[in-house]
C-alpha cells in the first residue's frame, strides 16, 4: 500500500513519543485497541489548572497509519482546552492524512485515545473535589 | 548494491536470463501453434513443448507423458483437487487435507463441501507439520483424495511426503501435493514418495509467470482428472487451450538450471538464512521462529517480533521488500491463518515478517536486511506501549483490551 508524505512523515519524525507520569494527578491516560486486532495506542494529556493541555505523549503498536494518526493527535490537541479537545474527529485525522478506507479504523482509535484520555483526567479530577477547590481560591 | 533488495522469493522470482534467452525465440520466429500438426511451424512449437516436457519431468522423476501444462499452481490444484474428486466420486466422498495448504487448494476444497462431499482439515503442530497418525485415522473407506502441501509457502515446513505417500498407497488413495515452494528447490521423486498428483509453477523457479504444471500419474494407478477448462482436448484432454509455448519453454529450462544447480542453490539460501537468523537472533531480544527448526525450505525464514506490528516494521524499511502476517498487509484485515493454526498468538501473528531469498541474493543483501530489520525493530519498540508495559512486569495476556 502506497502511503501519503503526511503519513510516511509522521511514521519517520513521530511527535511527542514518549510517556508522562500516569498517577500525576493532572495526567489522563488512555489505552485504546487490542494487541490481537494489530493496534494498540496509548496516549496521555496533562493539563494546566484551566484544564488546558500543556502536554502531549503517546505510544502506539500499530501500523505505519495507526502511528501516524497517534502523532498527529497528540500535536493537536496541544494547547487546546479540554472541550476543543473533544471536538477532533476521527475524519479530521482521516482527511489531514489522507488515509485510504481500510485504514479509518485507525483514526477512530486515536479519537477514541484521546476521548479514553479526557474521561480518565476527569475521572481523577472528581475523585478530589475538595482539593481542587482549595487549590482555586487565591492565595494569601 | 541493487536498490531496493529483493527479500521475498516465496512471492515470485526474477526470470534468470539463461530462462529469457530460451524463450525469445518462440515469441517471435517459432510462435507456432504446438497444435497445428500440418506445418513446419507447429512442428517447431510441438518439439520445444516436448524438450520442455523432459526438463519438467526429469526434475521430479516423473515420464514426460504425465506432466500437464496448465497457467500456474493454482489452476493445477483445482484440476488436481476438483478433477479428481469429480471421476473419484462413485468410489467416495472423503477428501483429506489441511489446515495450512494455500488458499487454492483450500478454496477448491471448500467448493467440494458446498457440492456435497466431505473434506477434513487436519490440524498441524506448533512447527506446522500433520500427525501421521491422525491422518491414518482419518482415512475412512470414502476417501478418495488427500492433499498435503511438500512445503509451506508462509513458514517454509516440509511435509513428511513420503510417509504420507506410503499411507495413501497402503489404503489405495489418491495423494495429491501441492510443491510449488519445493519444487527446483528440494528432490522431489514422484515415484520413491508415492506422489499421484503434483503441483507446481514456472515463476517461483526463475521461469515466467503464467505458465504451471500438473504431474498426473500414468501408471499404478493410472490417475484421470476432470478438466477444469473444456475445449479442444489439449493436455490428455485434461486441459484444454492452446499451449503458451514461450513460457513453457521458459519453465522447461528454469527446471532444467534448477536441477543442475540446487544444491548450490540451497546451500547458499541455507547459509544467507543461518546468517539473518543468527544476526537477527543475535541482537534482538523476543523475537520466534515460526515454521520448523530443521524442516524447512532452504530459503525461507518467518520471525515473529514481539511488541511491533509487521506492516510498521516493513515501512520503517521500505527499500527491502519482505511480507508479512499482519492483518493490516491484506485485504481482509484477518492475520495469517497460517501463523494461527501453528496456534501462534493474533498478537504475534500481527508481528511477523518472512524473508525469502534466492539465487541472485548476496551477502551483502543479507547483511543490509539484518542492519535495518534490528534498528527497525528497536525504534518501534521505543515507541510501543506494549514493550513498555512487559519491561514494567505488565502481563499482557492479563490485560483487559478495549477490542473494537
Amino acid at each position: 500500500m502506497a502511503y501519503s508524505d503526511k503519513v510516511v512523515d509522521h511514521f519517520n519524525n513521530p511527535r511527542n513519543v514518549g510517556s508522562l507520569d500516569k498517577n500525576d494527578p493532572n495526567v489522563g491516560t488512555g489505552i485504546v485497541g487490542a494487541p490481537e486486532c494489530g493496534d494498540v495506542m496509548k496516549l496521555q494529556i496533562q493539563v494546566d489548572d484551566d484544564n488546558r493541555v500543556v502536554d502531549a505523549k503517546f505510544k502506539t503498536f500499530g501500523c505505519g497509519s495507526a502511528i501516524a494518526s497517534s502523532s498527529l493527535a497528540t500535536e493537536w490537541i496541544r494547547d487546546k482546552t479540554l472541550d476543543e479537545v473533544m471536538e477532533i474527529k476521527n475524519t479530521d485525522i482521516v482527511r489531514e492524512l489522507s488515509l485510504p478506507p481500510v485504514k479509518i479504523h485507525c483514526s477512530v482509535l486515536a479519537e477514541d485515545a484521546i476521548k479514553a484520555a479526557v474521561a480518565d483526567l476527569k475521572r481523577k479530577q472528581a475523585a478530589r473535589p475538595h482539593e481542587k477547590a482549595k487549590e482555586a481560591q487565591p492565595a494569601g | 548494491m541493487k536498490m531496493p533488495v529483493y527479500m521475498d522469493y516465496a512471492a515470485t522470482t526474477p526470470v534468470d536470463p539463461r530462462v529469457l534467452e530460451a524463450m525469445m525465440p518462440y515469441f517471435t520466429e517459432h510462435f507456432g501453434n504446438a497444435a497445428s500438426r500440418s506445418h513446419s511451424f507447429g512442428w517447431a512449437a510441438e518439439e520445444a513443448i516436448k524438450n520442455a516436457r523432459q526438463q519438467v519431468a526429469s526434475l521430479i522423476g516423473a515420464k514426460d507423458s504425465e506432466i500437464i501444462w496448465t497457467s500456474g499452481a493454482t489452476e493445477s490444484n483445482n484440476i488436481a483437487v476438483k478433477g479428481s474428486a469429480a471421476i473419484y466420486k462413485e468410489k467416495g466422498n472423503h477428501i483429506i487435507t489441511q489446515a495450512t495448504e494455500h488458499k487454492a487448494v483450500i478454496d477448491p476444497c471448500k467448493y467440494l463441501e458446498r457440492q456435497g462431499f466431505r473434506v477434513t482439515f487436519l490440524p498441524v503442530d506448533k512447527y506446522g507439520v500433520i500427525d501421521l497418525d491422525q491422518l491414518r485415522g482419518t482415512v475412512t473407506d470414502d476417501t478418495i483424495l488427500v492433499s498435503i502441501m511438500y512445503a509451506n509457502n508462509e513458514i517454509g515446513t516440509v511435509q513428511p511426503i513420503a510417509e504420507i505417500g506410503r499411507l495413501c498407497k497402503e489404503r489405495g488413495i489418491l495423494f495429491h501435493t501441492d510443491a510449488t515452494q519445493a519444487f527446483g528447490k528440494l528432490p522431489i521423486d514422484v515415484e520413491a514418495m508415492g506422489i499421484d498428483l503434483m503441483s507446481c509453477s514456472g515463476h517461483k523457479i526463475y521461469g515466467p509467470k503464467g505458465v504451471g504444471a500438473l504431474y498426473v500419474r500414468r501408471k499404478n494407478p493410472r490417475v484421470r482428472c476432470e478438466p477444469v477448462l473444456h475445449g479442444g482436448g489439449h493436455e490428455r484432454g485434461m486441459r484444454s487451450g492452446t499451449l503458451n509455448v514461450p513460457g513453457i519453454v521458459g519453465m522447461g529450462r528454469a527446471a532444467e538450471i534448477a536441477k543442475a544447480e540446487m544444491e548450490q542453490d540451497a546451500k547458499r539460501s541455507a547459509a544467507h538464512r543461518q546468517r539473518l537468523w543468527g544476526r537477527i537472533s543475535g541482537e534482538l531480544e523476543q523475537i520466534t521462529l515460526n515454521g520448523h527448526p530443521e524442516q524447512h525450505l532452504p530459503n525461507l525464514l518467518n520471525v515473529s517480533f514481539s511488541y511491533v506490528e509487521g506492516e510498521s516494521l516493513m515501512m520503517g524499511f521500505n527499500d527491502i521488500a519482505v511480507s508479512s502476517g499482519s492483518a493490516c498487509t491484506s485485504a481482509s484485515l484477518e492475520p495469517s491463518y497460517v501463523l494461527k493454526a501453528l496456534g501462534v498468538g493474533e498478537d504475534l501473528a500481527h508481528s511477523s515478517l518472512r524473508f525469502s531469498f534466492g539465487r541472485f541474493t548476496t551477502d551483502e543483501e543479507i547483511e543490509y536486511t539484518a542492519d535495518r530489520v534490528i534498528e527497525s525493530v528497536k525504534r518501534l519498540r521505543e515507541m510501543s506501549p506494549l514493550y513498555e508495559m512487559a519491561k514494567e512486569g505488565v502481563d499482557l495476556s492479563k490485560v483487559e483490551w478495549q477490542a473494537h
